[in-house]
């Protein structure tokens, strides 16, 4: 018990302490005070706490006590402390049973009581909050009612002012009218005053007039006369005619005739210019058709409902196109066909316009990077340019044509024409006459020298001729000399060797060298021939040929000499072969054969002599 | 340009004949009858009072001299210069005469307007019409000079009367629907007769040859309305102007305005070229004569030379507001001229002192003639150009 005192106790002090914070400011229940008081005064404070228990019970008063206590709580309701007990004088034994249970009972509505006195006391402090929000809402919503309030009576305070001045604006405005109406009522019966007046005065003038006119017509004025001297002819030369009816008939008529030319003119007029227009109409349908065909392969992806009127509006328009012209009536039915037609074409031309503007825009803005779309400034520098060189091309053709003109139209002396005729050929007539002078010049030389090449020729065959005679008495000779061979073997052999070589020197060398030189000792030897022959003739290489022959005869000639063979057929033969090979030598060209010959001759003639066989 | 020696004139009677190889001019009541190319004297008549007035016949063989003060008229002939014609009007006085297109008649307007008196050069007739109209411009012969319109009032209403110049016979007559009619005119093509009325009320009428109305126009009420008006030479256009300064065209197809040309005081428009007359000696307000539309104005006096030089734009056209208070005031259009080819129309707006227009046959170039300067113009025609 003492513990539960010591626990209990600050907590339920300290609670006190806050319930009585609290209801010094909230209102509370007179219930709870009650209870709050009951609790007060039911518990005990912690100081006071021991005294207190001492207080009420000592062990002086301890029937007494237990007998107040019995007192109470029977009156609670709790049974009774003591004992039962059967007689009234005797002293009551103290029921620990009915005192433990009573303790109990009472420890339990203690802890009851607490209980609802927290529940209470969150209950409270929930209100309060409450109160407190509903205090600041309050306090709020009061402030907005007042500035509404103040804001409502200033917008009253403004409608008012404005219908003020609106109804001095009508009360202007209807001033203004009425003046105005009052002006124009003014006007229409100063007007009506006026020619009225007129009017009047008007009658009285002709009064006047009447009387007047009667005045003049009565006077018979002779003075009232025309004095013609002779009367003079009509304008158009025709009589004067009598006025009838007929006439007035005429008149009417040629009238009539006259507004129905005038009439029928300008219907003329308005007729040509009609078809006109209607020509340049279809023109224009046909062209803006032409013009958008070859778009409407883009548009089709879209499947546009107008490309598609377009495209069967064509094939409408190009039914229509014959028919109208067939019948080319202006009737209402075709007229107006035909502006739908053109307004529908313009609708889409104008709207491919504007979608090209707006690529034309979108490029602009993005910069230019499309292949397809040229940016103005490059296309208007080109055709600068192009523009530019038209002109320069024009002002040379220009020129051009005029200095042709020039050519053409200037007109000189005959001397001049003759000079300046052919004026542009001169440079290449006298190219061709210099050329045409070396041409005859090389023919004339090519001519000397054939002549000089037949004239040697001729020669030649003259030559050859000679030298044909001279073997034919050598071959006679040698023949003869065969005969008598012995004797004269070495003359033979001189013979050849006159006919191999001239010198001992060429023999030597014919020796001497290789065979493969021959040739060229032979050519020693004929060198010598050669000179005599390079009198009569140019250097030809046939010589060397010949003296070719000439060797081979020496070599066969020598070998006979060597072998002393009296074969004398074989260098007979060999002769004759070499013979036959000049003669073959011979065959050829005259002039080479008329020098062999003569070189043949020659070297007969001068070598016989010479021979030194080793 | 050449100037001739001056002549002596009187009353501003100086007329050339229709074919042009005549000048006809009056010194106090003498008629001089001149060579165009020379300006040789080659007739010289003698009338018997101060001439008033004088015309030559469409066939420029006849000059009709008339003497208001006396009634007289007398007729002189080139061909034979000994005949001789003179028509007295008596007390019947005369207030005007004409010819008729034939150049066989001749039409006295007595005075008072009582009656026009036809009198016929080649037959003893004389035709008397009754009543006719005292204003501006109250006959008007059609081109070809086939029918004549005659404006008449008859009890406070007008009429007008169509006359077959050939015999004089009455072909319509028939009632106009104005207030006062104060001109009448025919179209050159002699089909439409336009017919305007006064001042006080803008309203033009046309008519048909036979009398039937055609149309009415009237382009706005209560202020002072037409003030002259005139046909283009092809029949199609119809040139109204009016007090407040404005030309308004009709078409001959529907009788509608399809256009109408302001003064404004400011030239601002950049295709007008103001040509702006300077002098070497600068005296007190300098003109400016801006084309197209070309106006001019008052030049003062000055023997000085002057050049014209191109002005800047915005020019605005110096003029003295004239007094509107009075009747018939200096305000408005007050003369229209088409040119030949119909390419241009030349107006005349409010005070400017030119006194007349004339265009070139050619329609090339204009001429001006104010009190104290003449001034010729020439226009340079850009191909398809319109009216101006």
């Amino acid at each position: 018990m003492g513990d539960w005192m010591t626990v209990t106790d600050p907590g339920l002090s300290s609670e006190s302490k806050n319930l009585s914070q609290y209801t010094s400011e909230t209102k509370m229940s007179p219930s709870s005070l009650y209870s709050h008081q009951v609790l007060c005064s039911s518990i005990p404070l912690s100081k006071n706490v021991h005294s207190f228990f001492s207080a009420f019970c000592t062990e002086e008063n301890i029937e007494q006590s237990i007998s107040y206590l019995d007192q109470e709580l029977t009156t609670f309701g709790f049974p009774s402390l003591y004992e039962e007990s059967e007689g009234k004088e005797e002293k009551r034994e103290l029921n620990i049973v009915a005192v433990l249970n009573c303790m109990n009972e009472l420890l339990v509505l203690q802890r009851k009581n607490l209980l609802a006195q927290e529940n209470v006391e969150t209950q409270n402090l929930k209100l309060g909050s409450d109160m407190d929000h509903l205090q600041s809402c309050y306090a709020k919503l009061k402030e907005q009612l007042e500035t509404s309030r103040r804001e409502m009576i200033g917008l009253q305070e403004r409608d008012r002012q404005l219908q003020c001045k609106n109804r001095n604006l009508h009360q202007l405005l209807k001033n203004e009218k009425d003046e105005v109406q009052k002006l124009q009522n003014i006007i229409a019966s100063r007007a009506t005053q006026y020619n009225h007046d007129m009017k009047r005065k008007e009658r009285e003038y002709n009064k006047l007039k009447e009387r007047l006119h009667q005045l003049v017509m009565n006077k018979k004025d002779k003075k009232i006369a025309m004095d013609i001297l002779n009367y003079v002819g009509r304008a158009d030369g025709k009589r004067g005619s009598w006025r009838t009816g007929k006439t007035e008939a005429r008149n009417e008529d040629e009238m009539y005739k006259i507004l129905l030319n005038d009439y029928e003119y300008r219907q003329k007029q308005i007729l040509m210019e009609n078809a006109e227009l209607k020509k340049v109409l279809q023109q224009m349908k046909k062209e803006m058709i032409s013009l958008l065909s070859p778009q409407k392969q883009k548009p089709r992806e879209r499947a546009d409902d107008s490309t598609g009127a377009g495209i069967s509006d064509v094939e409408d328009d190009a039914g229509e196109l014959n028919r109208e012209s067939i019948w080319d009536l202006s009737c209402e039915t075709v007229r107006e066909q035909l502006t739908n037609s053109i307004r529908k074409q313009w609708r889409i031309l104008k709207s491919h316009v504007e979608k090209l503007d707006n690529q034309v825009s979108k490029v602009h803005l993005e910069g230019f990077h499309d292949e397809d779309v040229i940016s103005r400034q490059d296309h208007e520098q080109e055709t600068e340019k192009l523009e530019l060189e038209i002109q320069q091309c024009k002002e040379m053709i220009k020129t051009q044509q005029q200095l042709l003109q020039q050519q053409l139209a200037t007109a000189c002396d005959d001397d001049t024409t003759s000079l300046l005729r052919d004026c542009y050929l001169l440079e290449e007539k006298e190219r061709l006459k210099e050329e045409w002078s070396l041409f005859k010049e090389q023919k004339k030389n090519f001519e000397r020298e054939r002549r000089s090449f037949t004239e040697a020729a001729i020669r030649l065959g003259l030559e050859r001729k000679a030298f044909e005679e001279e073997r034919a008495s050598w071959l006679k000779q040698q023949f003869l000399n065969m005969t008598t061979f012995d004797h004269q073997n070495s003359e033979n052999v001189k013979l050849f060797s006159a006919f191999s070589g001239s010198s001992d020197r060429d023999n030597l060398t014919v020796h001497s060298r290789p065979r493969q030189k021959k040739p060229h000792s032979v050519s020693n030897g004929s060198q010598v021939c050669t000179s005599k022959l390079t009198k009569s003739l140019p250097a030809s290489p046939s010589t060397s040929d010949f003296c070719q022959t000439r060797s081979c005869v020496s070599e066969h000639s020598l070998s006979n000499v060597l072998n002393i063979t009296p074969e004398e057929t074989k260098p007979h033969q060999v002769g004759r072969e070499c013979l036959n090979q000049t003669w073959s030598l011979a065959s050829r060209p005259g002039s080479q054969e008329g020098g062999c010959s003569g070189c043949s001759l020659a070297c007969t003639n001068s070598h016989v002599d010479k021979d030194d066989l080793p | 340009m050449n100037f001739s020696e001056v002549f002596k004139l009187s009353g501003l009677l100086s007329k050339f004949s229709p074919d042009g190889k005549y000048l006809a001019s009056c010194v106090q009541y003498r008629l001089v009858v001149r060579d165009v190319n020379t300006l040789q004297i080659l007739q010289l008549y003698t009338c018997l009072d101060q001439i008033q007035h004088i015309e030559w016949s469409a066939d420029s063989l006849f000059i009709l001299c008339a003497m208001y003060k006396r009634g007289l008229v007398q007729v002189w002939s080139l061909e034979q210069p000994d005949w001789h014609c003179k028509i007295d009007e008596g007390s019947a006085g005369l207030v005007a005469s004409c010819w008729s297109p034939d150049g066989r008649h001749i039409l006295n307007t007595t005075e008072f307007h009582l009656r026009i008196t036809v009198w016929s050069l080649c037959t003893k007739s004389v035709s008397y019409i009754k009543y006719p109209k005292a204003c501006q411009q109250g006959i008007t012969f059609t081109r070809d000079g086939r029918y004549m319109a005659l404006a008449e009032r008859r009890d406070c209403r007008d009429y007008i009367s169509i006359f077959v110049c050939s015999d004089w016979q009455l072909l319509r007559h028939f009632e106009t629907d104005t207030q006062d009619l104060v001109g009448i005119e025919w179209a050159p093509n002699g089909c439409v007769l336009a017919v305007w009325d006064t001042c006080l009320e803008y309203k033009i009428l046309l008519y048909s040859l036979d009398g039937r109305l055609l149309s009415t126009y009237s382009a706005y009420e209560w202020s002072l309305g037409v003030k002259s008006v005139t046909w283009s030479p092809s029949s199609q256009f119809l040139a109204i102007g009016s007090y407040d300064g404005k030309v308004r065209i009709l078409n001959h197809v529907t009788w509608k305005m399809i256009t109408e040309f302001g003064h404004p005081a400011t030239v601002s428009n950049p295709k007008i070229v103001v040509y702006k007359e300077a002098e070497k000696s600068p005296k007190l307000g300098l003109g400016a004569l801006p084309f197209p539309p070309p106006r001019a104005a008052a030049r003062p006096f000055s023997t000085t030379e002057t050049k014209y030089e191109i002005a800047s734009l915005p020019v605005s056209l110096q003029t003295l507001k004239p007094v509107t208070d009075r009747a018939n005031p200096r305000i408005g259009i007050g003369m229209l001229a088409f040119s030949p080819d119909n390419y241009f129309l030349a107006t005349r707006n409010g005070d400017f002192h030119v006194l007349s227009l004339c265009w070139h046959l050619s329609g090339d170039s204009l001429a001006l003639l104010s009190k104290d300067h003449f001034c010729l113009c020439f226009l340079e025609t850009e191909e398809g150009a319109g009216t101006a």
